[in-house]
């Protein structure tokens, strides 16, 4: 029984998994305003930041409220959401690359 | 331990009884679509990328977007987030009122943000920066709509829930894994929000 309740603590989460996610969560989006709001960085470097902080609360998101972990009974879904983060990827960074590299050519701007 | 991990999907599902529902295909197969739904809206994130500057003399994100707005939006979908969380583990313990009560509450939460859209978009529409005044504007609308009419079947869904949650079915096993499917679909619609937020809104201003 306390095996049992082990395993579904760590596959459904707790309330001390959902308030850290929550927390961290809290800090990323705020840091995330701040980098913009304080004008403390250049466009290029608050972009960056901006970038670098979603993609930590889209792990921690994942992690502590989706529970995507890497345990055996999660490989199947952390294997299609790798295919699925890999397409997108594909799709926007080729589209930019393309659609800049078509603009350029155009002399539309 | 990889035969263990391809059969997992197949062998919960004679595991009816267990604590293990999480994992039944039903579940599964929600993700997957999930997955479909982040390639629908890495596309449209794409095209939002590709023509964010091409405002056609109308007005940028700089003059349109009001960061207090976002902030509140952003607020109350994390904390949707985290009570829709407390009502998954009151499932677990099998208490039905708290699970009814943070299932209200998620609901006001996620009613409110669409609420604070639709009154963004409004407000914008009025003022003449409709869809149809720049592709930046028509980019802008399909995603943030994309996403708030996501939001709106969620809550559609809960209400559906609840009331079935209310009648027999109670919190049957069955009950479980539509409270899990409702979960993804919740926590992921925060995902999306994540990148809205950073992408579309904050870097929109700068």
């Amino acid at each position: 029984m306390a095996q049992a309740h082990t395993a579904h603590d760590s596959s459904h989460g707790s309330y001390s998994a959902y308030l850290i996610g929550f927390v961290l969560a809290v800090i990323l989006t705020v840091a995330s305003f701040a980098a913009v709001m304080t004008h403390a960085l250049s466009p290029g470097m608050a972009l960056a930041a901006l970038t670098v902080l979603a993609v930590v609360q889209i792990v921690v998101h994942l992690v502590f409220f989706l529970h995507l972990n890497t345990s055996s009974e999660q490989s199947w879904n952390l294997m299609c959401f790798i295919f699925a983060a890999a397409s997108v990827i594909v799709i926007i960074g080729g589209t930019i690359f393309i659609m800049h590299d078509t603009a350029i050519n155009m002399m539309s701007r | 331990m990889a035969h263990e991990a391809t059969m997992s999907p197949l062998a919960h599902a004679d595991d009816h009884g267990g604590e293990h529902h999480h994992e039944t295909p039903n579940v599964f197969g929600f993700w997957l679509y999930l997955m479909t739904d982040c390639i629908l809206f890495g596309s449209i994130f794409a095209a939002f990328a590709v023509l964010r500057n091409q405002y056609a003399g109308g007005p940028s994100g700089k003059e349109l977007f009001d960061l207090t707005n976002v902030g509140i939006e952003t607020a109350i979908l994390l904390f949707s987030s985290i009570t829709y969380g407390f009502a998954s583990l009151n499932a677990l313990a099998k208490n039905k009122t708290m699970v009814l009560l943070w299932l209200a509450v998620t609901f006001v939460l996620g009613a409110s943000f669409v609420g604070l859209e639709l009154n963004e978009f409004s407000s914008m529409i009025a003022e003449g920066n409709g869809p149809d005044r720049s592709a930046f504007l028509s980019a802008f609308f399909t995603l943030v709509g994309t996403h708030g009419l996501h939001v709106t079947c969620g809550l559609i869904w809960m209400v559906v829930l609840m009331v079935q949650m209310m009648g027999p079915q109670d919190l049957s096993e069955r009950m479980m894994n539509k409270l899990a499917c409702l979960s993804l679909f919740w926590h992921f619609l925060d995902i999306v929000w994540i990148c809205v937020f950073s992408f579309v809104y904050l870097a929109g201003v700068m």
